[in-house]
């Protein structure tokens, strides 16, 4: 039994060997080219779209948070600090919501003449991940001393604290009347992303809100690749592996751990700034804390520090969140004569989806290289260690 | 390997220890420890187990803070810097019970050795420029290099450190100590688990590695027959205190260290 799955393992193991480097460019330009062209064969402003964009945006969330958690090994459970930070820059940057301010940089004639601050959309995400990359060094500094559960501890509470402070915010005076947030009552009517030539974005056509997202997700894409096969990338696999071992061969701790948290929550807070435009409100209740969770469980699902798997990860979950439950199988129940809807007990469905994985492939979707390794090795030391064993036959566990 | 110094006279100390002192609450694990570890020099630092080796060892890494005293690398006071600051400054070990990283390849383990020197910062990285690309370049084989000159086979490169033998996990060690281009080698039991003919080999390499990369070597040993083979100088720590030092002839006739291994004889 383990004759041939340790050949169909070899015979795997040497394609992969073969398959040149070329193919695996070609497949992703592939790729990229079927998600170009993909709002096409849909309509402009159907469910799927919008499911698909939100989708994507999770994604972009997944491989920020994948950084932290993935690559060096801290457990944040306090993500949602970023989204919100995210969009609130963007509530601050990008509406009336500073009505005694007038500031107005590269935005669409109709915008031009509002009251408040109004940026360039490219210019938000910029700030975005900027004041998220401070945050989360910020919020990683008292972290730095303490190791695993403790971190989780930790972050989970600076995720509250953020969303405390944003329901609160409509009480904080910054000057001139104008508050630090709006609290529950949200900030609304927030600018559409404009570009010169382009024009506005509207949410009757969602085509130019998908190529924008999918655009920040290649981007971010592109730096977590570059990342993971750079010093840094080492350094934080380092330090994930043996703290100790890790410093004694000189990387420094602080440095390399607080670059991680930067990073990561400047993805969240891009992400963030996006969600923020295309939901046109920044409220308060978005922020909650089951959100982190629901990112950690993309990464997880995916494979924990695992690229692609990050991707998998949140379009999986994101498809299954706002198309496959409250689009497609919404009603399912009603038809074995069960009165509820699926869309009650969607954090019922993923918490079962996390145990299945856990059970068959606790790995995940997309396993990192590394940890896949492992995991031959172990396997094939078992199997070695079975057929040594007089009187048993190796099989599949 | 290490940036040339200028000739030093020999009695010039690459490391030295004075006067720590360390205390972990009321337990004082060190009383009053001074050391001298002359350049291109081998010294064995030895005793019975729970002297107080480790933790010295652990303080002129920089992992523990003395709670009083001074080490000094090339007469440079280095009692505050952090690990990855001595490390950068030409301090590099090994771990008594190994401690490479599991999920690496040995390749990659020794490439992190190589990171102190490295310069490519996030930018860099991201953008991936010609000089990063020459950095990592050349990190990558003088990784391969290294792990051919302690005597790893080509074979297992790129195995996970996990999968290799005891042994050649011990040699990725010390190879991933040399990467980070030491000018102070410390050796903590490097023939913790080995027979007596890999020991051998081994001190035939720390000599090698004395001549060849001009290295000084601190070395926490065991095995009598690997100390009095290999170092020139030998100090003995008994309960946290510095009972014995000098040329291992000495010491090796000492009642004291006679005691301390042995008991005394009533």
């Amino acid at each position: 039994m383990s004759g041939w799955r340790a050949r169909l393992r070899q015979w795997r193991e040497a394609v992969e060997k073969r398959l040149p480097r070329r193919w695996s460019r070609a497949l992703a330009v592939l790729l990229i080219a079927i998600g170009i062209v993909l709002p096409f064969l849909f309509p402009p402003s159907s469910g799927f779209m919008n499911a698909t964009i939100i989708a994507i945006t999770y994604a972009v969330m997944a491989l920020g948070l994948n950084v932290v958690v993935g690559f060096a090994g801290l457990l944040d459970l306090g993500y949602v600090a970023f989204y919100a930070l995210g969009a609130y820059t963007l509530g601050w940057l990008g509406s009336g919501f500073f009505f005694r301010l007038h500031i107005h940089v590269l935005v669409s004639p109709v915008v031009n003449s509002l009251q408040g601050v109004h940026l360039n959309f490219i210019l938000i995400l910029i700030a975005a991940a900027t004041i998220c990359a401070g945050a989360g060094a910020l919020i990683g500094l008292p972290t730095l001393r303490l190791r695993g559960d403790y971190i989780a501890i930790v972050t989970l509470a600076f995720g509250e604290i953020i969303g405390v402070v944003a329901v609160n915010g409509q009480s904080v005076p910054v000057g001139g009347g104008m508050t630090l947030t709006a609290g529950n009552l949200g900030i609304s009517a927030v600018d559409q992303p404009y570009f010169p030539g382009i024009g506005s974005f509207s949410l009757l056509n969602l085509r130019p809100w998908y190529w924008l997202i999918l655009a920040i997700l290649l981007f971010v894409l592109f730096v977590n690749i570059r990342l993971r096969d750079s010093r840094l990338g080492r350094a934080w696999i380092a330090l994930r592996e043996d703290e100790i071992a890790a410093v004694s061969m000189g990387i420094p701790l602080v440095k390399t751990k607080l670059l991680a948290y930067s990073i990561g929550a400047a993805f969240g807070g891009m992400a963030g700034a996006f969600f923020g435009s295309y939901y046109t409100v920044v409220n308060a209740a978005q922020f909650q804390f089951g959100f982190s969770i629901f990112i950690l469980s993309m990464v997880i699902i995916g494979g924990l520090g695992s690229i692609w798997g990050a991707v998998v990860g949140g379009l999986a979950l994101g498809y299954i969140n706002n198309y496959l439950i409250p689009d497609v199988l919404n009603n399912l129940p009603s038809h074995f004569g069960l009165n509820f809807q699926l869309t009650q007990v969607e954090f019922g469905i993923f918490g079962f989806l996390l145990v299945i994985m856990m059970l068959l492939r606790p790995q995940g979707l997309i396993p990192e290289r590394r940890r896949k390794l492992e995991l031959t090795a172990q396997i094939a030391a078992e199997d070695a260690q079975l057929a040594e064993v007089p009187g048993t036959v190796a099989g599949p566990t | 390997m290490s940036t040339a110094e200028a000739p030093a006279p020999p009695a010039v100390a690459a490391l030295r220890a004075v006067h720590i002192t360390k205390r972990f609450g009321g337990l004082e694990a060190l009383r009053d420890v001074s050391l001298d570890v002359p350049q291109h020099s081998i010294v064995s630092l030895i005793g019975p187990n729970g002297a107080g080796k480790t933790t010295l060892f652990n303080m002129l890494t920089g992992l523990y803070r003395p709670t009083e005293g001074n080490i000094l690398l090339n007469d440079r006071d280095i009692t505050h810097a952090r690990p990855d600051e001595i490390t950068g400054l030409g301090v590099a070990r090994t771990f008594q019970n190994i401690r490479l990283f599991g999920a690496m390849t040995a390749t990659e383990n020794v490439m992190i050795g190589h990171h102190a020197r490295m310069r490519a910062g996030l930018f860099g990285a991201i953008l991936r420029t010609p000089r990063v690309r020459r950095e990592e370049r050349e990190t990558l084989a003088r990784a391969r290099d290294l792990l051919a000159y302690v005597g790893l086979r080509e074979s297992v490169f790129d195995r996970l450190a996990s999968q290799l033998s005891y042994g050649d996990q011990r040699r990725v060690e010390i190879a991933r100590a040399l990467a980070a281009e030491p000018s102070v080698l410390l050796l903590d039991e490097p023939t913790a688990g080995m027979n007596p003919m890999e020991s051998r080999a081994l001190t035939e390499f720390m000599r090698k590695l004395r001549d060849e990369l001009k290295l000084t070597i601190l070395l926490i040993e065991h095995d009598m027959k690997v100390v009095m083979g290999v170092s020139e100088r030998v100090t003995v720590l008994d309960y946290g205190e510095k009972i014995a030092e000098g040329e291992p002839a000495e010491v090796r006739t000492d009642p004291r260290v006679i005691e301390a291994y042995l008991g005394r004889q009533n």
